[in-house]
């Protein structure tokens, strides 16, 4: 492979990472969308290059699959879920930003160090690849674990699946049925989860998860 | 050889001669004057083997334990120490010619001050465990008693205890590292020491109580708690000797014992080191910027700069185990260089807290101010200091630290992955403490030199003594040599470093313009001569210019303060005040930050309070229990205080059984 | 040669670039401005005029001024404007410009201390919180591009960056934007702080010059102007080196170097202008974070450099 498009290839992905971590900074939650907006997009436009690349059409529809379902409807639906929660004034993390992006530059070093050293024989496109999609993984990890808001969490969880889709692109030939089955059963969670919100609000007036756990167990 | 073993012996001599005349008027001037020709005939003793290693020698005296002898050994190693040690003893004893004069107990300090330079140059000296054991624990002692010296003011007696505990259990970690390292023969020369091969296990147990025997001498954090309660209570050219000294000779059993006696290291060790460095460097200067007692500042600080050099070892390990000597030579100069800096620049720092006690009675920054205007010396030299340790160019401060960050950067050769990671955290941490130091020294300086007097007794203060300030001024002197001509100091390294990782940097002083190059000139040159000069002539150039071209006018006037000058110093900026943000931004997490505000009613004249706790973490979570579990055990034990004599007996009996029974199995 | 020709150089350009930020700032706000010469006028005003000292100043006061320029002008002259190779390129490099630059900050700080006013005090005790996590910031970019050009000499970084085999790399736009996160920090701008603000309890860098005035309030402003360029000059350097002429190029070659180096700079005052009329000035204690941003990227720009393909 020459130089020029294992440097667009490693742009796109590192941008990927870059994004899960501003995903981390952001504290309001419209901005939390957007960021996560972008973050499709990003992931749209490296599987593409991987499609050009590895000139496998089928990834072409990976990409418009997420550009389309990620980049546009899941933000707008939650758009409209913030908006119809009325929690789009909501501050919430559970720790402080400072820590918690300390932590993702943690996670990120640790997947690189893990992901380097054992794919050795690899070539070099796919290791750093799978390298940057562990990272995108354990951020949208940690994306779920630092917030409180049920909304936040569902990001999180999206972002997690975009490490996932990244990784599985840069691995050369997951097959598109998977890939679509992939991407449906994320909407039908965004549904449910969707679902599962209003009627937590209904009863609790809240959607702080935090707020939920005094509801565990048999309450006397 | 000879000259060291003298100087130590007349030191013991001074200090025995001290105990009946120390009441007599010029006892001070005699002994202080004493201890500096002694300190300056070691250090003409020292030096020369550093340039000429040939000077190397070895002794042993028919002294101490009767078949083991005390072994003495004057090495490269040793050699550059004892100038560490004598550098500060001699400034010291100079500043305390003058500053001795203002004692109020002299029979407290004068035995002790002799008996511990020579304690400190014994332990360099040493060459056996016996003898260094031995010397390690006078150090401790006699510092102790200087510690104590003032045992009627108000938490002398609360630093002592704790200062006496940590250092028990020290020499104690150290004690058992040493029977570690003696093996089966039991050979307890160094010598026989550097033959025994031990195994991984073995290395792991003496790296770990090197660490916590040392390492709490040093300050290392979390050990650090005794070091701010004790180094400020001594008197003030003690705590110089404290700080700027007693923690090298730390070091120095440190790099000894792990560099020299423990054996190839492994990679984890420096990855060990390093996090500990950062750590201690990170949160040591935090520590420090939430003072407001300036020698506690100090003594905090001590601890970041033991940081400093931790990472410099840990780094000097890191390049060790990958077999990139270069790198590690480069890391070992760097953490040398900053022993000596630190030695040089915390010293000055504390005899010029010293003066300004001197002068105000005071220690605490809130009650200074405008000291400037009326202790110019002391101003100008403390400024010179500040300067040097927030690693400031041209100043010496900045050479060491810019040595290290050049060893940080040629790290990604490492082998191993975990330390190719961790290097550039490292990295960080030191930039981030590099930068908050000097913020630190912003706030020492400009809140208890500049700014308007904030009690009558800084409004009051008079510049101290000419020898107080003639050892200020040579060790500030000293800071900006060093700075300046970073290459020779280098140069003299060069022997030691080679001692200890077969390697050493390419001499510096035969370089064109006396720069300094550690590796090849396409990576990286500094020139503090060069940059001096540039800026010398800029700013001679600059001031003509304006002189030339601009107004003469001057008008004295009240200060404008936006059109709101309120004559009351109360005003000002506090330190505290000056602090809030930086606690702001990292005291949170840090020191779980309780910062409560009372305002009065509307209309009430009460004043407003502001309600501020600070905690130390390792205080509260690992010494507190640990006491709070001696104190438990104590009490069950106390038990067997109130046993008769059969039951003693069969104590005795079963722990005789169980160990006999022990030694059969373990046969 | 070059070496005093560049120092001059950036000397005369200094006010003109920030005259020139504040006409274009003043264009997009639909404002005519002020011309962009001012700032040369406004210092002739300053220098001709008495300078009025409070009664608690120290020889620190008035010392400090010419520190700080004389600190922040020799760290500008070891940057390479329009021509790499300079006579003392080699006395110092990225580091040793970090450090200067910290100089300078300090006895500023120092002498906002000096007077013992209040607003002296916050200025000082706000300028060092935000250098505490602004200069790491800047260090861990000099790390990430030192460690990628295997030198921490600025000339040397500049030649491999015009090198083809840099190509794109994540690392590089991490170490852009965290040096851009900084400079706008250090140059006192928007969001970070208002130059343009006086008595406002946000001010940062102005409260701490509050009780200058004449001939030092002059050379206080110069060294600010000159820092401007100097971060200008240091971006340019190193993520536009293109049209530096080398050491012992022709006249001609040293024209078009000057060309495209003012060129470079005028780019850089549109885009400072118009990221400033875009954006609204932050709460001071959401700096540490913006900040704190980019030490991260300039960390994370460090550990990516290993995910790469030289390695």
């Amino acid at each position: 492979m020459h130089g020029l498009a294992f440097d667009i290839a490693h742009l796109l992905s590192g941008g990927l990472v870059l994004i899960s971590l501003m995903l981390l900074y952001q504290v309001r939650l419209y901005s939390l969308i957007n960021v996560f907006a972008a973050h499709a997009v990003v992931l749209g436009l490296a599987v593409a290059w991987q499609a050009f690349v590895q000139s496998a059409p089928h990834l072409y529809v990976t990409a418009l699959i997420a550009l389309l379902f990620k980049g546009v409807v899941i933000p707008v639906v939650l758009y409209r879920m913030v908006q119809r929660l009325g929690i789009h004034r909501q501050i919430e993390t559970v720790v402080g930003v400072g820590l918690t992006m300390l932590c993702g530059i943690g996670l990120v070093a640790l997947s690189i160090m893990v992901m380097l050293p054992i794919t050795e024989a690899a070539d070099v496109l796919t290791r750093e690849d799978l390298a940057f999609a562990l990272s995108v993984v354990l951020l949208g990890l940690l994306l779920m674990v630092s917030r409180r808001n049920a909304v936040g969490q569902v990001v999180g969880f999206m972002s997690l699946e975009n490490g996932l889709i990244l990784a599985a692109a840069g691995a050369k030939g997951m097959p598109l049925v998977v890939e679509i089955s992939v991407a449906f059963s994320v909407l039908i969670a965004l549904i449910v989860i969707g679902i599962f919100l209003f009627r937590i609000r209904e009863r609790f007036d809240t959607v702080d998860v935090h707020v939920l756990d005094g509801f565990r167990g048999e309450q006397p | 050889m000879t000259l060291p073993l003298y100087v130590i012996g007349m030191l013991f001599a001074v200090a025995v001669a001290a105990v009946p005349f120390c009441r007599w008027r010029g006892a001070a001037s005699v002994v202080y004057g004493a201890c500096l020709a002694a300190c300056a005939a070691a250090l003409t003793a020292a030096l020369p083997v550093l340039t000429a290693p040939a000077g190397e020698a070895s002794r042993v005296l028919p002294l101490g334990i009767p078949w083991i002898e005390a072994h003495l050994r004057l090495d490269l190693l040793a050699a550059f120490f004892l100038v560490v040690v004598n550098l500060g003893g001699a400034a010291a004893s100079l500043y305390a010619i003058g500053y001795g004069r203002h004692e109020r107990a002299p029979q407290r300090v004068l035995p002790f001050f002799p008996a511990f330079l020579a304690a400190m140059n014994l332990v360099v000296l040493a060459d056996d465990a016996f003898t260094f054991l031995f010397a390690w624990e006078l150090m401790s002692l006699t510092s102790w008693a200087l510690v104590m010296s003032h045992h009627r003011s108000a938490g002398t007696a609360r630093a002592g205890y704790i200062y006496l505990v940590m250092a028990g259990f020290g020499t104690l970690c150290l004690l058992l590292a040493f029977g570690v390292l003696a093996g089966a023969q039991g050979g307890y020369a160094f010598a026989a020491m550097r033959a025994e091969h031990l195994t991984a296990w073995q290395q792991t147990v003496v790296l770990l109580l090197v660490l916590l025997g040392a390492g709490s001498k040093a300050g290392i954090v979390p050990l650090h708690v005794w070091l701010p309660l004790a180094h400020p209570a001594a008197p003030s050219h003690v705590s110089a000797l404290m700080s700027g000294v007693m923690t090298k000779v730390a070091i120095y059993g440190l790099i000894r014992i792990v560099f020299q006696l423990a054996g190839p290291p492994a990679w984890w060790w420096s990855a060990l080191v390093l996090v500990i460095g950062a750590t201690t460097a990170v949160l040591g200067v935090l520590y420090a910027l939430m003072q407001h007692d300036l020698k506690r500042l100090l003594a905090y600080h001590t601890v970041e700069n033991i940081g400093i050099i931790f990472i410099g070892l840990g780094l000097a390990l890191a390049f060790e185990t990958a077999g990139m000597a270069a790198g590690a030579a480069l890391a070992l100069t760097a953490a040398l260089f900053h022993v000596l800096n630190h030695s040089l620049f915390k010293s000055l720092l504390f005899f010029g807290s010293g003066t300004v006690l001197v002068a105000t009675g005071e220690r605490d920054m809130e009650r200074l101010g405008g000291l400037i205007h009326r202790m110019p010396v002391t101003a100008t030299t403390f400024l010179i200091g500040c300067a040097a340790i927030s690693a400031l160019p041209p100043l010496n401060g900045f050479v060491s630290e810019w040595l290290t960050f050049q060893a940080i950067l040629i790290s990604p050769n490492l082998s191993h992955w975990g330390l190719k990671f961790l290097v550039p955290a490292v990295g960080a941490a030191l930039a981030l403490s590099a930068a908050l130091a000097a913020a630190c020294f912003v706030k020492a300086f400009g809140i208890s030199f500049l700014g308007r007097p904030r009690s009558a007794e800084a409004l009051a203060a008079r510049e101290v003594d000419a020898f107080s300030c003639a050892a200020m001024i040579a060790l500030a002197l000293l800071c900006v040599l060093a700075g300046v001509l970073p290459g020779l100091v280098v140069d003299a390294l060069s022997g030691v470093v080679r001692e200890l990782t077969a390697a050493s940097l390419p001499p510096q002083s035969s370089l064109p313009w006396l720069s300094l190059i550690p590796l090849s000139p396409q990576r990286a040159s500094y020139n503090g001569l060069i940059l001096l000069v540039f800026l010398l002539c800029t700013s001679t150039l600059i001031a003509m210019a304006v002189r030339r071209l601009a107004s003469h006018a001057v008008r004295r006037a009240p200060a404008w303060d936006c059109g709101f000058p309120d004559p009351n110093p109360a005003t000002q900026y506090t330190a505290g005040s000056f602090a809030q943000p930086i606690r702001r931004v990292f005291g949170r997490s840090i020191f779980r930050v309780e910062e409560r505000v009372e305002m009065p009613e509307p209309g009430s004249l009460a004043p407003a309070r502001l309600h501020l706790r600070l905690h130390d973490l390792a205080w509260e979570y690992l010494f507190t229990p640990i006491a709070r579990a001696v104190d438990e055990a104590a009490t069950r034990l106390n038990a067997l205080q109130f046993l008769t004599i059969r039951r003693y007996l069969a104590l005795v009996f079963a722990t005789l059984v169980i160990l006999l029974a022990g030694l059969a199995l373990w046969q | 040669m070059v070496q005093g020709l560049q120092m001059l150089l950036v000397l005369a350009i200094a006010p003109l670039l920030t005259g020139f930020v504040r006409w274009v700032k003043a264009r997009m706000l639909r404002r005519r401005g002020a011309s962009p010469l001012q700032p040369y006028r406004d210092l002739l005003r300053l220098v001709r005029k008495e300078v009025v000292l409070a009664e608690s100043a120290s020889w620190l006061f008035r010392v400090a001024p010419y520190l700080v320029f004389t600190a922040i002008w020799v760290a500008a002259a070891l940057i390479p404007t329009f021509a790499t190779g300079l006579l003392f390129s080699w006395s110092a490099d990225m580091i040793a410009i970090v450090a200067l630059l910290g100089t300078a900050r300090f006895f500023l700080a120092l002498a906002g201390m000096d007077v013992g006013t209040s607003f002296g005090g916050l200025g000082s005790s706000r300028e060092m919180m935000i250098a505490s996590v602004a200069e790491p910031a800047m260090l861990m970019a000099v790390f990430t591009l030192s460690l990628l050009a295997g030198s921490t000499q600025l000339s040397a970084v500049a030649n491999f960056m015009l090198d083809q085999s840099v190509g794109l790399r994540i690392s590089l736009g991490l170490v852009l934007v965290a040096l851009l996160i900084v400079s706008i920090a250090e140059n006192a701008r928007i969001p970070v702080d208002n130059p343009s603000t006086h008595l406002e309890l946000t001010m940062v860098h102005e409260a701490m010059v509050l009780e200058y005035s004449g001939r030092h309030l002059a050379m206080i402003e110069a060294a600010a102007f000159l820092k401007l360029v100097l971060y200008a000059s240091l971006i340019a350097c190193v993520f536009a080196p293109w049209g530096m002429a080398a050491a012992g190029d022709g006249f001609f070659a040293y024209l078009v170097g000057t060309g495209v180096y003012l060129l470079k700079l005028a780019v850089a005052g549109v885009l400072l202008a118009a990221f400033e009329t875009s954006i609204a000035k932050m709460r001071v204690f959401r700096v540490p974070e913006f900040l704190g941003a980019a030490l991260m990227l300039g960390l994370l720009g460090t550990l990516l450099l290993f995910v790469t393909r030289s390695v």
